[in-house]
C-alpha cells in the first residue's frame, strides 16, 4: 500500500473509510462460497462450460469470435475456413514441441483429445466471418502480384500454385485468405523461430520462401492476405 | 559521299542476307545464354523444386503440379519454349520459364529427368484396367491410337515424345480434358508439336481419359 | 494563510513526484488535471489506492476504453458506478480521455505487491498455462509474458496487469462471474466467470508481484 504522506490526510482519511465501509458491506461478492468452481456449475450467461460447446469456446476466447483471429499481446491466428488437415497438424506440432512461441509455452493450451481435435477442425474450417483487415491499404496491389506469380528472378515461387489462387488452401497447405496481418508477418519474418523444420505443416520449400522474401516483401503480401475473403 | 542507285541495288541483297544471318544466329542462341555457374544452376533448380518436389514426384497442390522426375529432356525443353512463346498458356509457368536462363535449360531438363522417385499414385485403382487397354489397344471405334505407339509400352516416352508413367492422376485428366485451352495456343501462324494430341484428346470419352489416367498414375 | 501554504506545499510535492513529460500542452494539462482529479482515489503517482486501481503504466488504449465505458455505463460493477460514472460524464471531454491516457499510459508503474505470496506459484501456472481441462485459456496468449498488455496499434485494449492489487483484480475477476461489465471486455466475461475463488486468489496474488 502507498505510503500517503504527500497528500493531505483529512480527505484521504475519509475515503479509507468509505472504501473500507463498501468492503465490508459488499463483502467480496461470491455467492456461491468457497471452493465452488463455476465451470462445473451450472453455465454462466448461456455459455456451455463442457463439451465440444465449451471447447469451441475456449478456442474462441483467444481466437477471436468466430475464429476471426485476434490481436493480442500475440496475434492470434483466425482460424475460421481453415483446411482442416492444416488444422489438425498444427495442432499436433503445437503438442509435440515442434511449433512454439519464443517466450510462451502453447503445448497445453492446445492438447485435444483426437476426437475433439476433429471436430473442431470440422468445425471451424464451416466458419466465414469478414476478415479484420487493417493492413496498409497502399501494400495490397504488390502484396497481390507477389502472391500470384512469385518472384521467378528470386526463386520464390508463387504462393498460388500451392495455396490457391483465392488463397483457400488445400488438404495440408493452409488458408490465407484473411489471415490477420500481424500474424502473417510473425510467421514470415520469423520462420525459423515460429517452426521447425520437422513440422507436418512446414514443408522444407516455406522455409526457403520466407527467407527469400525481403521484409517490404513480406508486409505486402501478408497485407494483401488480409483482406482476402 | 552521294549514295548512288548502285550502292541501293547492292544494300538489300545485303540487308536480306544479314537478317538472315540474324535470324539464324538467333534461333541458334536459344540454347545459348549468358554463362552461369553452379550456384545460379542450383538455385534455378531449387526453385523448380519448390514446386514440382525436390524428388520431381510433382504435387497435388490446389493445382495439380506435374511430375518431372524421368522426364523426356527434349520434352522439357520443348515446354519451357512452348510456355515463353505463349504457344503453351499457363500463367505460372510464363514466368518462371521467362526467368531461366536460355543457357540452363539443357542442365535443367537433364537434371529431372535423372531422378526416378516412386509414382505418387494418385488415381483411382478400379479404373486401372480399363485404363491400361485403351494404353495398349488405343480406341479404334473413335480412331484414337493405342499411346504405346508414341509414349512407348512402359509409357516412359522417347525424345519429343513425354513420359506419362507415374504422371499425376488429376493432372493428365485436366491436361486431356482442357487440351485446348492450354495447349496449341499459337494459331496456325505458330503451330505446335502439340497439334498431334489434339484430335486424341477430343476423341476420347471423359471415363476413358480418367481410366488411361488412372492407369498411368500407377506406373514407375 | 497556513492551510494555504500547506495546500501550495503539497502540490509542489506532487508535482516534483511525478516526472515532468515533454510532450506539449496537452499532456501539461492531463498532468495538472490527474493531479486535480484522479489522485485524491487512485493515489499520489496514480499508483493505486485500495481498490482504486493504479492508473501509472496502463495501455493507453484500454485506459481511453475504461473511461469511455464509464461514461456509456457499459462498464457497471457497483464501483464504478458509484464513483466513475459522474467523474466521467460530468468531467471528460473526448481530448482530455485521450490526453489523459496517454499521459498515464508514461508514467512509471510500481507493483502493489500486496498478494498473497503462497499463492503465487499456482497463479503463474495458470497464467502461463490457463486450465484446459476447464477450457480457460491462458492469460500469457493477450496478455503478455510479463503482463504488460498489448500496445500494439490495433490490441492497446488490452491491459497490463503486471502490478496491479490484489485486492484489485480479484473484485474485477469476480464481477464477471456475477454478470457485471458484461458487455464491453470480450473474452474476459467468458473466461473469468469460469474461475473458481481459489483459482481468482492465486491469479490475482501472481499478478500483484509482476513487475
Amino acid at each position: 500500500m502507498q505510503v500517503l504522506s504527500s497528500k493531505p490526510a483529512f480527505p484521504s482519511a475519509i475515503l479509507a473509510l468509505v472504501f473500507l465501509g463498501l468492503g465490508l458491506a459488499g463483502g467480496t461478492g461470491n455467492a456461491q462460497g468457497l471452493g465452488a468452481h463455476r465451470a462445473y456449475a451450472a453455465p454462466v450467461r448461456g455459455y456451455p462450460a463442457g463439451g465440444l460447446q465449451g471447447k469451441i469456446h475456449y478456442c474462441e476466447d483467444c481466437h477471436g469470435p468466430s475464429g476471426q483471429g485476434y490481436r493480442g499481446y500475440l496475434p492470434i491466428p483466425r482460424l475460421a475456413g481453415q483446411t482442416p488437415q492444416y488444422l489438425e497438424n498444427e495442432l499436433q506440432d503445437f503438442v509435440e514441441g515442434r511449433r512454439a512461441h519464443h517466450s510462451i509455452n502453447l503445448s497445453e493450451v492446445h492438447h485435444l483429445n483426437p476426437q475433439t481435435q476433429t471436430a473442431l477442425a470440422s468445425y471451424f474450417n464451416t466458419l466465414n466471418p469478414k476478415p479484420i483487415g487493417g493492413a496498409p491499404r497502399r501494400l495490397v496491389a504488390m502484396g497481390k502480384t507477389i502472391y500470384e506469380a512469385g518472384l521467378p528472378d528470386a526463386n520464390v515461387p508463387a504462393c498460388s500454385v500451392c495455396h490457391g489462387p483465392s488463397a483457400g488452401g488445400h488438404g495440408p497447405i493452409p488458408r490465407l485468405a484473411g489471415q490477420l496481418y500481424p500474424y502473417l508477418l510473425m510467421e514470415l519474418e520469423h520462420w525459423d523461430r515460429e517452426r521447425s523444420e520437422a513440422g507436418l505443416g512446414t514443408p522444407a520449400v516455406m522455409r526457403r520462401v520466407a527467407h527469400s522474401l525481403s521484409n517490404s516483401q513480406i508486409e505486402a503480401v501478408a497485407a494483401y492476405l488480409s483482406y482476402l475473403e | 559521299m552521294a549514295i548512288t542507285p548502285r550502292h541501293l541495288r547492292l544494300a538489300l541483297p545485303a540487308a536480306v542476307v544479314a537478317i538472315v544471318f540474324a535470324t539464324a544466329g538467333r534461333a541458334a542462341d536459344a540454347d545459348k545464354g549468358a554463362a552461369f555457374s553452379q550456384q545460379q544452376l542450383q538455385a534455378k533448380i531449387q526453385y523448380c523444386s519448390s514446386c514440382h518436389q525436390p524428388s520431381g514426384q510433382g504435387y497435388l497442390g490446389a493445382t495439380p503440379i506435374p511430375r518431372l522426375a524421368g522426364q523426356q529432356p527434349q520434352y522439357i525443353k520443348n515446354q519451357l519454349h512452348a510456355f515463353i512463346d505463349r504457344r503453351r498458356v499457363n500463367f505460372y509457368m510464363f514466368k518462371v520459364a521467362h526467368s531461366l536462363n536460355p543457357a540452363m535449360l539443357t542442365a535443367i531438363a537433364d537434371h529431372f529427368h535423372a531422378l526416378n522417385p516412386p509414382p505418387l499414385g494418385s488415381g483411382p485403382p478400379n479404373l486401372v484396367g480399363a485404363g491400361k487397354k485403351i494404353f495398349e489397344h488405343g480406341v479404334p471405334d473413335a480412331k484414337v491410337p493405342p499411346c504405346s505407339t508414341c509414349h512407348g509400352s512402359e509409357a516412359k516416352g522417347k525424345g519429343p515424345f513425354p513420359r506419362l508413367a507415374g504422371q499425376l492422376y488429376p493432372y493428365i485428366v485436366k491436361t486431356l480434358t482442357n487440351w485446348d485451352k492450354e495447349r496449341g495456343q499459337g494459331g496456325t501462324a505458330n503451330p505446335d508439336t502439340s497439334a498431334i494430341m489434339k484430335p486424341i484428346a477430343h476423341g476420347l470419352t471423359e471415363s476413358q481419359i480418367k481410366a488411361v489416367a488412372a492407369y498411368l498414375s500407377t506406373l514407375g | 494563510m497556513k492551510r494555504l501554504k500547506l495546500t501550495l506545499a503539497v502540490v509542489a510535492l506532487i508535482s516534483g513526484s511525478v516526472p515532468a513529460l515533454a510532450g506539449g500542452p496537452r499532456l501539461v494539462y492531463a498532468e495538472k488535471f490527474a493531479d486535480r482529479n484522479c489522485a485524491w482515489c487512485h493515489g499520489p503517482s496514480l499508483q493505486g489506492f485500495f481498490k482504486a486501481p493504479r492508473l501509472a503504466g496502463q495501455t493507453s488504449r484500454y485506459l481511453e476504453n475504461q473511461l469511455l465505458n464509464f461514461r456509456s455505463h457499459a462498464r457497471n460493477d457497483p464501483l464504478a458506478k458509484q464513483y466513475m460514472w459522474g467523474a466521467a460524464a460530468n468531467h471528460l471531454s473526448l481530448q482530455t480521455v485521450r490526453s489523459l491516457s496517454v499521459y498515464l499510459s508514461r508514467l512509471n508503474p510500481k507493483s502493489a505487491d500486496d498478494g498473497q505470496q503462497v499463492l503465487a506459484a499456482r497463479g503463474r501456472a495458470i497464467y502461463r498455462g490457463g486450465i484446459p481441462e476447464a477450457n480457460i485459456p491462458a492469460c500469457v496468449a493477450c496478455h503478455g509474458p510479463d503482463a504488460q498488455g498489448a500496445a500494439a496499434q490495433g490490441a492497446g485494449q488490452i491491459p497490463r496487469l503486471g502490478g496491479l492489487s490484489y485486492y484489485y483484480l480479484k473484485r474485477r475477476l469476480e464481477q464477471w462471474g456475477e454478470g457485471y461489465n458484461a458487455t464491453a471486455s470480450r473474452p474476459m466475461p467468458d473466461i473469468a466467470s469460469k474461475l473458481s475463488v481459489n483459482e481468482i486468489d492465486a491469479l490475482a496474488s501472481y499478478l500483484s508481484f509482476v513487475r
